[in-house]
Order: structure tokens, then sequence, then C-alpha cells
């Protein structure tokens, strides 16, 4: 392993864990960061350190560093004013911490004064040979090491998406979706000031990590674009990388005389850079988080060829306008499979794509479609709606004055096994064959308690709250898969 | 500081890039100008070239669909008369008239950030309107040209159109090549234009160029 990455594990996966400046007020940072930690269930020793030895939240603070033993913490989380944080890096390293999370405030965001104790953290740091992240930043999460060391909620639960960002704010709105949806996540970090460890070093740690599949950043400020590009351009061979930007008004009218001066702006310089080095840029925080989401829980498709698959009609229709606005082909249905169709469906079924059942299900209709559609060589990726529609009729009966009497217990249980198989028949499909298996329904947003979408939730696989989101994902998963293929990489293992 | 070249030194400067440029002739007065006319083939267009002149039509320095040798000799005339001191050293340019009804944008700029950068657009009049430009890093591999291309958004303007062939991509690719060799060769240039890049029977011709260098 790197020196980086030995330090990336100390600061992700620590030993155990000094608190410096751990408090007794409820609103310091130094009493949130180890409620934080201790709350989400961090298996590894806590030592606090508080300036008069008082008892936080049960635990017994130490006065000084030099009563933690020696190689007994990995991680030092620091909540103390910046005027002491030199002396506790020396003495942190003597007892054999290799990466501290700065949280502290009054560096390089301040003022000269600032910058100028900024530098000096980051020469000791190095001289150290400690791994320093901040300063000014919210914290980091590990769900690995079931570590949530940050001065700010949530704690999301455990994935395999990594998330890097400069600004605190947007590693805690992802987490959130993350909580929403259910799809999880390996580590997260805020950089703050990024003194000496920037998103990208964040970044390339995730590409080697075992526990990340897919690396979700915010970035604003690129002080070396071409860096940059190169830096983030090598990851994105090895995982895919999804890019939400913040800043993208143009300013890049620097050729007064040149007409292509004036075409050039950052943002297209951005966009154009991700486009050329397979990096999945998403337009806002949604949409950063379900490409990160889909990523993580579906495999690329081989082609553009996606079939949909409702129960009812409207559905169908506006997805397949969603679909031409995109590089996916709303794919004319093979005959041999119209064919099998007509077999498992009644004669009013659209006999084209999308695929509208037309409210012919019995029992076990919507497996079998499901399959044979899912299963069929002339198709590369499904999109299936009309999920949940049963266990939301049977949520309205369980909860009216009816029930359980009048047949309701039964025909409700019967709705939620039968939204629940769909779910995981989708699931087994989509691993079987090794194709995307989308599925949307609002009820993602509406009833989160819905048999599908807790199903959904439980696999960790995200359901997308409307048709059109699940499109313009799964366009950035088939983009991403030509581009590779263009170049000859071969998609991602699994 | 930088400085915007003269349309011929700039297609100089461009030459060992293989970029889709007319065969023209620069000439100091009328009768140089219409014996050049003869042996390029009439008609043809003349416009005044000099340092410091860089936007012609904006001052009716441009004569186009000049059909006679007495016509290109009358403009080559009318265009010495219009320079003014400040122009500096001038002469006249005459290359064949060539009209398309496609007019794309190519060019390269030295961003401040990411450095060379190689820029595809529809161009003509309507080009700031319809936006429809497409930028990648220098230099560009075989599959980002073609990218580039692809990514346009108004394909239907790239494939047949109006009784012309489509766009030789073949051709349109060369051009983003040879930008990209440009920039990345030529430690001075800060940004080259090719606007517009005409779309001639279904062949890119940059009938103009462009080039902006750092002064040293």
């Amino acid at each position: 392993m790197t020196l980086r990455n030995e330090q990336f594990s100390a600061l992700f996966d620590p030993r155990g864990i000094i608190v410096a400046g751990a408090s007794t007020h409820p609103g310091k940072f130094g009493f949130v960061v180890l409620h934080n930690i201790v709350t989400c269930g961090y298996r590894g020793e806590i030592f606090a350190t508080n300036r008069d030895g008082a008892e936080v939240l049960g635990h017994q603070t130490l006065r000084s560093i030099d009563e933690v033993p020696e190689g007994a913490a990995d991680l030092m989380f620091v909540c103390t004013p910046a005027s002491t944080n030199g002396d506790l890096l020396r003495e942190a390293a003597a007892k054999g911490v290799r990466a501290a999370f700065i949280a502290s405030a009054g560096y390089g965001e301040s003022d000269d004064e600032g910058r100028r104790r900024q530098d000096e953290l980051v020469e000791l740091a190095d001289e150290l040979g400690m791994l320093i992240v901040g300063p000014n930043g919210q914290g980091l999460v590990s769900t690995p090491s079931s570590l949530c060391a940050q001065i700010v909620a949530p704690y999301p639960p455990a994935g395999s998406i990594g998330i890097a960002s400069q600004s605190g704010n947007f590693v805690s709105s992802f987490m959130n979706l993350s909580r929403q949806s259910g799809v999880g996540v390996s580590r997260a970090v805020s950089v703050g000031n990024a003194a000496q460890v920037g998103v990208l070093d964040a970044l390339e740690f995730f590409a080697d990590d075992p526990h990340t599949s897919v690396g979700l950043i915010y970035v604003e400020g690129i002080p070396d674009g071409r860096e940059f590009a190169e830096r983030l351009g090598a990851v994105a061979r090895r995982m895919p990388v999804v890019v939400l930007k913040g800043g993208t008004t143009a300013s890049g009218a620097q050729a007064a005389a040149s007409h292509t001066g004036s075409l050039a702006t950052d943002d297209r310089v951005f966009d154009g850079m991700c486009a050329q080095y397979g990096i999945v840029r998403a337009a806002t925080l949604t949409e950063a988080f379900d490409c990160a989401a889909t990523l993580v829980s579906q495999p690329l498709p081989s082609g553009p060829r996606t079939a949909v698959v409702t129960t009812v009609g409207g559905w169908g229709v506006v997805t397949a306008d969603a679909l031409s606005h995109t590089g996916l082909e709303l794919v004319e249905l093979p005959a041999d499979l119209r064919d099998h169709l007509d077999t498992l469906l009644p004669p009013r079924w659209s006999r084209n794509n999308p695929i509208d059942m037309a409210g012919g299900e019995t029992k076990d209709t919507v497996p079998e479609v499901l399959r044979s559609v899912v299963a069929h060589p002339g198709i590369d990726a499904v999109i299936m709606l009309g999920v949940g529609i049963q266990s939301n009729q049977g949520s309205l009966e369980r909860n009216g004055p009816f029930y359980p009497e009048h047949g309701l217990e039964r025909i409700v249980a019967f709705h939620d096994r039968q939204d629940r198989r769909y779910v995981e028949t989708a699931i087994e499909l989509s691993a079987e064959f090794d194709k995307p298996v989308l599925i949307a329904t609002e009820l993602a947003i509406a009833d989160p308690d819905n048999a599908a979408v807790s199903a959904m939730h439980d696999a960790g696989r995200f359901c997308y709250p409307s048709a059109d989101r699940a499109v313009v994902a799964l366009d950035r998963l088939h983009r991403l898969r030509a581009w590779r293929d263009r170049r000859g990489l071969p998609p991602f293992a699994p | 500081m930088t400085t915007t070249l003269s349309e011929a030194q700039s297609k100089l400067l461009l030459e060992p890039f293989g970029l889709p440029f007319l065969s023209e002739r620069l000439v100091d007065n009328p009768h140089e100008a219409s014996d050049a006319a003869t042996e390029l083939g009439l008609p043809v267009v003349a416009k005044l070239c000099g340092d410091a002149i860089a936007h012609k039509t904006e001052r009716g320095l441009v004569k186009l669909g000049l059909r006679t040798s007495a016509d290109v000799a009358d403009a080559a005339e009318q265009l010495l008369a219009a320079a003014t001191p400040a122009d500096g050293a001038v002469q006249v340019l005459i290359a064949p008239m060539v009209s398309a009804s496609r007019e794309l944008i190519a060019g390269a700029v030295l961003d401040p950030q990411f450095g060379p950068t190689v820029l595809l657009g529809v161009g003509g009049i309507l080009a700031e309107a319809i936006s429809d430009v497409v930028v990648r890093l220098a230099p560009l591999t075989a599959v980002d040209a073609m990218e580039m291309i692809e990514s346009m958004s108004s394909q239907t303007l790239l494939g047949p159109f109006r009784g012309e062939p489509a766009v030789d991509t073949e051709v349109l690719c060369r051009v983003l090549f040879g930008l990209s060799e440009a920039i990345t060769s030529t430690s001075t240039i800060v940004s080259i234009d090719l606007n517009p890049l005409m779309i001639v029977d279904g062949r890119p011709v940059a009938v103009d160029a462009l080039v902006e260098v750092a002064e040293r």
C-alpha cells in the first residue's frame, strides 16, 4: 500500500480516535462530534481530551494527549482553537496518530494571519508524515468502520458510493439522499479548505478502496485545470465518477478579438473535459445522486435498446417521450418476443414498446413478462413502471375502517407480497442477465412505506421518483458504456 | 498582451497543419488583382488585408462575387483607397468565390485553466443565437474528434442537407486535428478562428482564418 493510502486508511478505518477539544456544551463541535461517533456505533477505542478533564457523554476525558496509550489511535479529530493545533499534531504524531481531521476554523478562509497559520500547519503535517484533512471542514463518514466523525448529521446506510466535496453541505445533502433512497455510502469527506488534501486525493484513494465502487464529488474552484483533468480522467478509467460543479456561469471571454474565444466559455470547457475523460457530469444535486446511485446498483447497458414495461398506458407513453430526447432507443419489439408476450397477456395489450400490460395481470403475469423481456437478446435495458400500485391500495384499505374484516387482511397482505415479489424479480433478472432494470414510481417519495418502495430501499436499489429521472440516469450509463467501448475499455467489474 | 495576425499571416502560420484553405493570392495593385483572378478562375472575392485589420466585413473591406477581371481591378482599387493610415501596410487578397448554405465555426483557444482546447460549432450569422458549440482539450485523439462531431446538437445540419451531401466527417476530423496540432505545437498561439468553415458540397472549406498570438 502506498504511503498515501496507508494514511487514508488511518483516516477512514482507524483503530482508535482521539477527539481533541471534547466539550460538555451540547452546542459545541467538540460535543457534537463525540456524540455522533458514539451514537453511530464506532467500534474502535475513543479518547476524548478536555482541558478540565470533565466527563462528556459518560466518557471520562483526558487532560492531555500524553495520557493516550501509544499506538492506540490512528486518527485525531480536532475541534480546538487554531492557535493550539500545532502542538496537538506533534503530540498526536508521537503517539502514532497518522491522520487528523481539522474542523477548527480561523485558517485560510479568514485572513492573512489565518493563511499563514494554515501554511505552517501543512508544513508541520508533512514533516510529521501526517495526513490532515481540512481545516474548516465538517468531518468524515466511513460505514465500514461505523464511523460518523462529523459535526453535522446524517449518518447514511452502508454502501459503496464514495463522496468527496469542497463543500461540507453537499456531503450532508448526498448522505440525506442516501438515507432516503437506501442506496448506501462507503466513505464521505468534506475537505474544507483543502490545505493538504483535496477532493482528488480522496477520490484517488476511493479508486483503490475495495469498499467503494463509485466516486461522487462536488467541486467549485479548480486551480490547475489540466492536472485536474488528468487525475480525474485516470480515476474515471478505473471507477465511475460523477461530478457536480458549482459556479458554472461564464467568465471566459478572455480573447476579445476572437469569436472562438467568446464561445469557449468556462462551462463548455469543463463540459467538454468531462465528455472527453469519461466523467459523468450532473447538472443538479439530485441528478448527481441519481447517477451515482444508478452506477452502484445497475450494470452498464451494452447498447441503447430500451424496453418500457408498464401495468397501464399513460406512464409508458410519457416515458417513451422522455426516451426520445436521449441517446437511448425505444426499441421496436422483436417479433418472437411479441408472439411470446401474446401468450402471457390479454389481447388488448399494446403489442409494442412500451409494453402496456393493460391491467391484464394475473398472479404471475408481471414476473413472467418481465423475465421474457429482460432475457431477450434484442433488449439492452428495461424501465419498469406501475410497481407499488397494488400495495398503495392495500395501504388505504389497511388504514380504513373496514380492516381487517371483509377479506381485507388477506388481500392487503397479497398486494404487499406481490409488489415485493415484482421488485425482487427485477433485481434477480438484472443480476442474472447483467442488464439494467430500473423501477420508477412517485411512491418513492409519496409513500416510503409502500411495499415495493421499501423492498427497493432494503435492497439498496434506487427507486426513481419519476420515469424521466430513470431515463436520464440510464442515458448517462449508456453514454458511459459507449465511451468505454470506443476506447476499448471493458465495462466496470461489478 | 496579444496581437491578432492578418488573414494572410494567419494562414501562413497555419500552413503546416493541413487545414482546408482555398488557394488564393496576395496582390499590391489592381492589375495584379485581375491577373490573379484569371489564374484562380472567376468569380472571386477581394479582401483588404493588413496587420491591424480584423473586422473586414463590418468596414466593408470584403467585395464578393466579382465576375469579370474589370470588376476585380475596380474592387482592388476601391479597397486600397479605403485603407486608413491606422491600417498600416495593406495588400489585397484574391480568393475563389465559394458559397454554401451551411457554415460551421472551428477554432482553438488557450484556456486559462485547462490549457489548449479545440472548438467546433454552428457558424454563420446565427452562431451566437444557436449556440451549438462543443469543446475538447487538445491534443485530440481520433475518437475525441469523432465524438466532438457527434455531440453537436444540430446533427440534421451535418447530414444530407437541401440537396447537398452530408458533411465529410473525415475532412472535418482533419480540421479538428490540425487545430489541435497547431495550438499544442506553437507556444505563441492564443487562439485560432476558422470562421466561417463553409460546407461546400459536403466538404469543409476554411475561407477565413484569424490567429491571435501572445506578444513577446
